[in-house]
């Protein structure tokens, strides 16, 4: 069982040296990725690639949302929900 | 085709330029003009000039004077109606000594002074200098087709036609202006009179600048991309002749525009050929215009993804012409990037120059001094893909929960139908930013900025501090006063041209890449008259819902191949960061990531731009998959690494790249020979 904190601290990992590459630098929960332009449409894919592969999940096509997607609030969740379902 | 590079007092307090330091001045920007050099000074004022000899091969030397030698021009270009001003100069009571154009450019400003500008089609860049009132008059083509730089200090002004002429006098400060570096992580280029250099301006296309004897500074603008106002589309369609009729009228424009360019030349002129539309619809009205041999040019890549070879060949084989290739390599683009760079005199955040560096090497090694290219017609008939999202937005915004509406994206992208769902669907989620903007000046161009602009998180603190306290103007700050009343389509494209192609396309990618080997571009696109033609057209003889260029395609029946009108539009690109990661990149790149090279430049966050440098490093092995880098890495990897070259080539070293070991041609030296003045 992994808690929603160790969910959220892999994502925010992956996406502090990914695409912010500096530990440094300031990365907000609730920050949209793609709005801010922290992230592009092809990094997101980068993103859910790994996701799925960390946590062996499957993401349908119509999950691929800003909705699920946009902030690491909502991907904590999302990622949660989907763990919680297997 | 030439450089330029001078120097004025702007006070009575200083003794005369240097000849020493003109001479290093012009020495510095050789490689644009390698046939002839030539100087003028007075007491205050030196005039400088290397010449690529195109005109007048004999007599068109400069500086050049009137006939009582009371004004002075260096002159770096082409004016294409000089021989039609001539005549309406003559009958004005002028007369001529030479056939040059430069001699009109004299006649005409003794005419109409400063109004002489707008009467000119072509392509310029230069510096008159009136002896008598001790006025400098600086000026550039509407377009920017020619650079022109100006530093002010001590009571001193500079210009050059590059950046390294001014950088050549030892006292000039070398530092990295933030602003210029914050415009081009946003715009992709420093936009004029914005450079990358600390206090050296970019004299801005379509302008006019005066210095007077005692520092006064004047500017003036005399020209303005403009579009009919309000046009209501369909309204403005019907006082407008058809598009038959259009069609015809545009191309007859065009060949006038590439007549002028084949034969206003003492030398032979070939043509670049990309493989697409405009390039060779340019290269068939260059071959009609002009008997006799026609050489053509091509950049071809290992690369499959960016390689248009077919459409090359057939068109080559339409023309019958002699027809060089050049195969690029990632190697390469790795090998020839710093001089590239030393070139450009700015970041980049493309490779895209590479290529059109090495093509100059061939135009040049095959003999030939000027080039026709299809430069500008993506802007000037909404070629681009920009417009076209912006239309697709613009329409989604109206109902922005609508899942039908982006579906058109598939139009205009035809691989997003055939990508997995999950790219389409984020690629939508993109476009689908700052819908809520629509309507606002901006709303085309906001997508491409805010991505650029992500690329600023590897700016070091200090440059970010400064840029809070000192942000850089924008392009929305100075827009021209009707520009609300023109439709959206109208709007993207002056933006388009003020950005995009004035500070980036022409200049880095053109300008600079084919004066790097002494060749002239020549671009029938951007010729005055067709210009205003194409601007004035009703939106839908552009974009036709979201066919591009559409009357250029109907101008284009029966010239070229219907394979070529017909093919889906392929943009130019060069491998970017993958051109630099393989085992045998140079050792420049490794050294130029380093911790120790990013904190002796003082630019970037270090710790960020390794963890790129890294990432970007650990997909090696990978290299050759397409897709690998996203597009932020790929434009922040050859963004970061191209800044690191600027700084390395001209603010660390100061050391010019040639000597100035040349003979002037024509020497007029007034402080030496006092009765040369008179």
């Amino acid at each position: 069982m992994i808690d929603q904190q160790d969910i959220q601290k892999t994502v925010r990992d992956f996406i502090q040296q990914n695409f912010i590459f500096d530990p440094n630098t300031a990365l907000v929960n609730d920050e949209s990725l793609l709005g801010v332009g922290i992230i592009d449409s092809t990094g997101v894919l980068e993103l859910i690639g790994y996701l799925e592969e960390k946590f062996q999940l499957q993401f349908g096509d119509d999950e691929l949302v800003a909705e699920n997607f946009d902030t690491i609030l909502k991907i904590t969740a999302f990622l949660q929900k989907k763990l919680d379902k297997q | 085709m030439c450089g330029i590079a001078g120097i004025v007092n702007l006070s009575d307090h200083h003794d005369p330029p240097p000849v020493e330091l003109l001479q290093s001045m012009i020495g510095a920007i050789r490689h644009r003009g390698p046939d002839e050099y030539g100087l003028y000074r007075d007491t205050h004022a030196g005039l400088v000039h290397a010449r690529l000899s195109i005109i007048d091969l004999q007599a068109g030397q400069q500086p050049m004077s009137n006939e009582d030698r009371t004004l002075w021009i260096v002159f770096n270009g082409e004016i294409f109606n000089f021989i039609e001003l001539r005549n309406e100069l003559e009958k004005l009571g002028h007369h001529f000594r030479t056939h040059s154009d430069t001699e009109v450019i004299l006649h005409a400003f003794e005419s109409w002074d400063i109004d002489c500008f707008s009467h000119f089609n072509g392509q310029w860049a230069l510096a008159l200098w009136n002896t008598q009132t001790r006025n400098l008059i600086l000026s550039r083509d509407r377009i920017g087709v020619r650079p022109l730089y100006i530093h002010e200090s001590n009571g001193r002004v500079l210009w050059g036609s590059e950046m390294k002429a001014i950088f050549a006098d030892p006292s000039v400060p070398r530092s990295i202006n933030p602003q210029g570096l914050d415009q081009t992580f946003t715009y992709w280029a420093s936009i004029a009179p914005v450079t990358v250099f600390e206090g050296i301006d970019e004299l801005p296309p379509a302008s006019i600048r005066v210095y007077g004897p005692h520092g006064e500074k004047k500017e003036k603008m005399y020209w303005s991309p403009s579009y009919p106002e309000a046009p209501g589309s369909w309204e403005h369609s019907s006082t407008f002749p058809t598009l038959a009729t259009a069609t015809e009228i545009l191309r007859e424009k065009l060949e006038q525009a590439t007549k002028l360019r084949m034969l206003r030349s003492d030398v032979p002129v070939g043509s670049y050929l990309s493989g697409g539309l405009d390039s060779s619809v340019i290269a068939q009205l260059g071959r009609q215009a002009k008997e006799g041999r026609f050489e053509t040019f091509s950049i071809r890549f290992d690369d499959t993804e960016f390689d248009e070879t077919e459409y090359q060949r057939t068109m080559a084989a339409t023309l019958n012409s002699s027809h060089r290739e050049i195969i690029v390599t990632r190697k390469d683009i790795a090998q020839v990037f710093p001089d590239v760079i030393w070139h450009t005199e700015r970041p980049i955040l493309r490779t895209a120059p590479a290529p059109l560096f090495l093509l100059s090497k061939s135009v040049r090694e095959a003999g030939i001094k000027a080039v026709l290219t299809g430069e500008g017609a993506d802007e000037m008939l909404a070629g681009y893909d920009i417009f076209r999202e912006a239309k697709i937005r613009q329409f989604w915004s109206h109902q922005p929960n609508s899942k039908v509406r982006p579906l058109l994206f598939d139009r205009i992208y035809p691989y997003l139908a055939r990508s997995p769902q999950r790219a389409r669907g984020m690629a939508f989620e993109f476009w689908k930013k700052g819908l809520e903007h629509a309507n606002t000046p901006g709303f085309s161009h906001e997508p491409r900025w805010s991505t650029t602009s992500s690329l600023k998180k590897f700016l070091s603190r200090d440059f970010l501090t400064s840029l809070q306290n000192n942000p850089s103007p924008t392009p929305l700050d100075n827009l021209p006063s009707n520009f609300n009343q023109w439709d959206s389509l109208a709007q993207a494209q002056y933006l388009e041209i003020t950005t995009l192609l004035s500070s980036y396309l022409i200049s880095s990618q053109g300008d600079r890449m084919l004066m790097a080997h002494s060749v002239e571009g020549r671009f029938p696109f951007l010729d005055a008259d067709v210009m205003q033609f194409c601007n004035d057209l009703p939106t839908e003889y552009k974009l036709a819902f979201l066919e591009e260029k559409r009357i250029l395609k109907k101008a284009a029946d029966g010239l070229i191949p219907e394979s070529i009108i017909h093919r889906k539009k392929q943009p130019y690109r060069a491998p970017d960061a993958a051109s630099f990661l393989s085992q045998d990149t140079p050792a420049y790149v490794q050294e130029l990531f380093s911790d120790r090279k990013l904190k002796e430049s003082r630019v970037f966050n270090s710790q960020a731009v390794q963890g790129l440098y890294e990432k970007c490093i650990s997909k090696r092995e990978h290299v050759r998959e397409p897709g690998l880098f996203s597009n932020t890495d790929n434009m922040a990897f050859v963004g970061i690494l191209s800044t690191q070259l600027v700084v390395q080539q001209f603010i660390e070293t100061s050391a010019p790249r040639y000597g100035a070991e040349f003979e002037f041609k024509t020497f007029v030296d007034c402080i030496q020979h006092p009765l040369l003045a008179h």
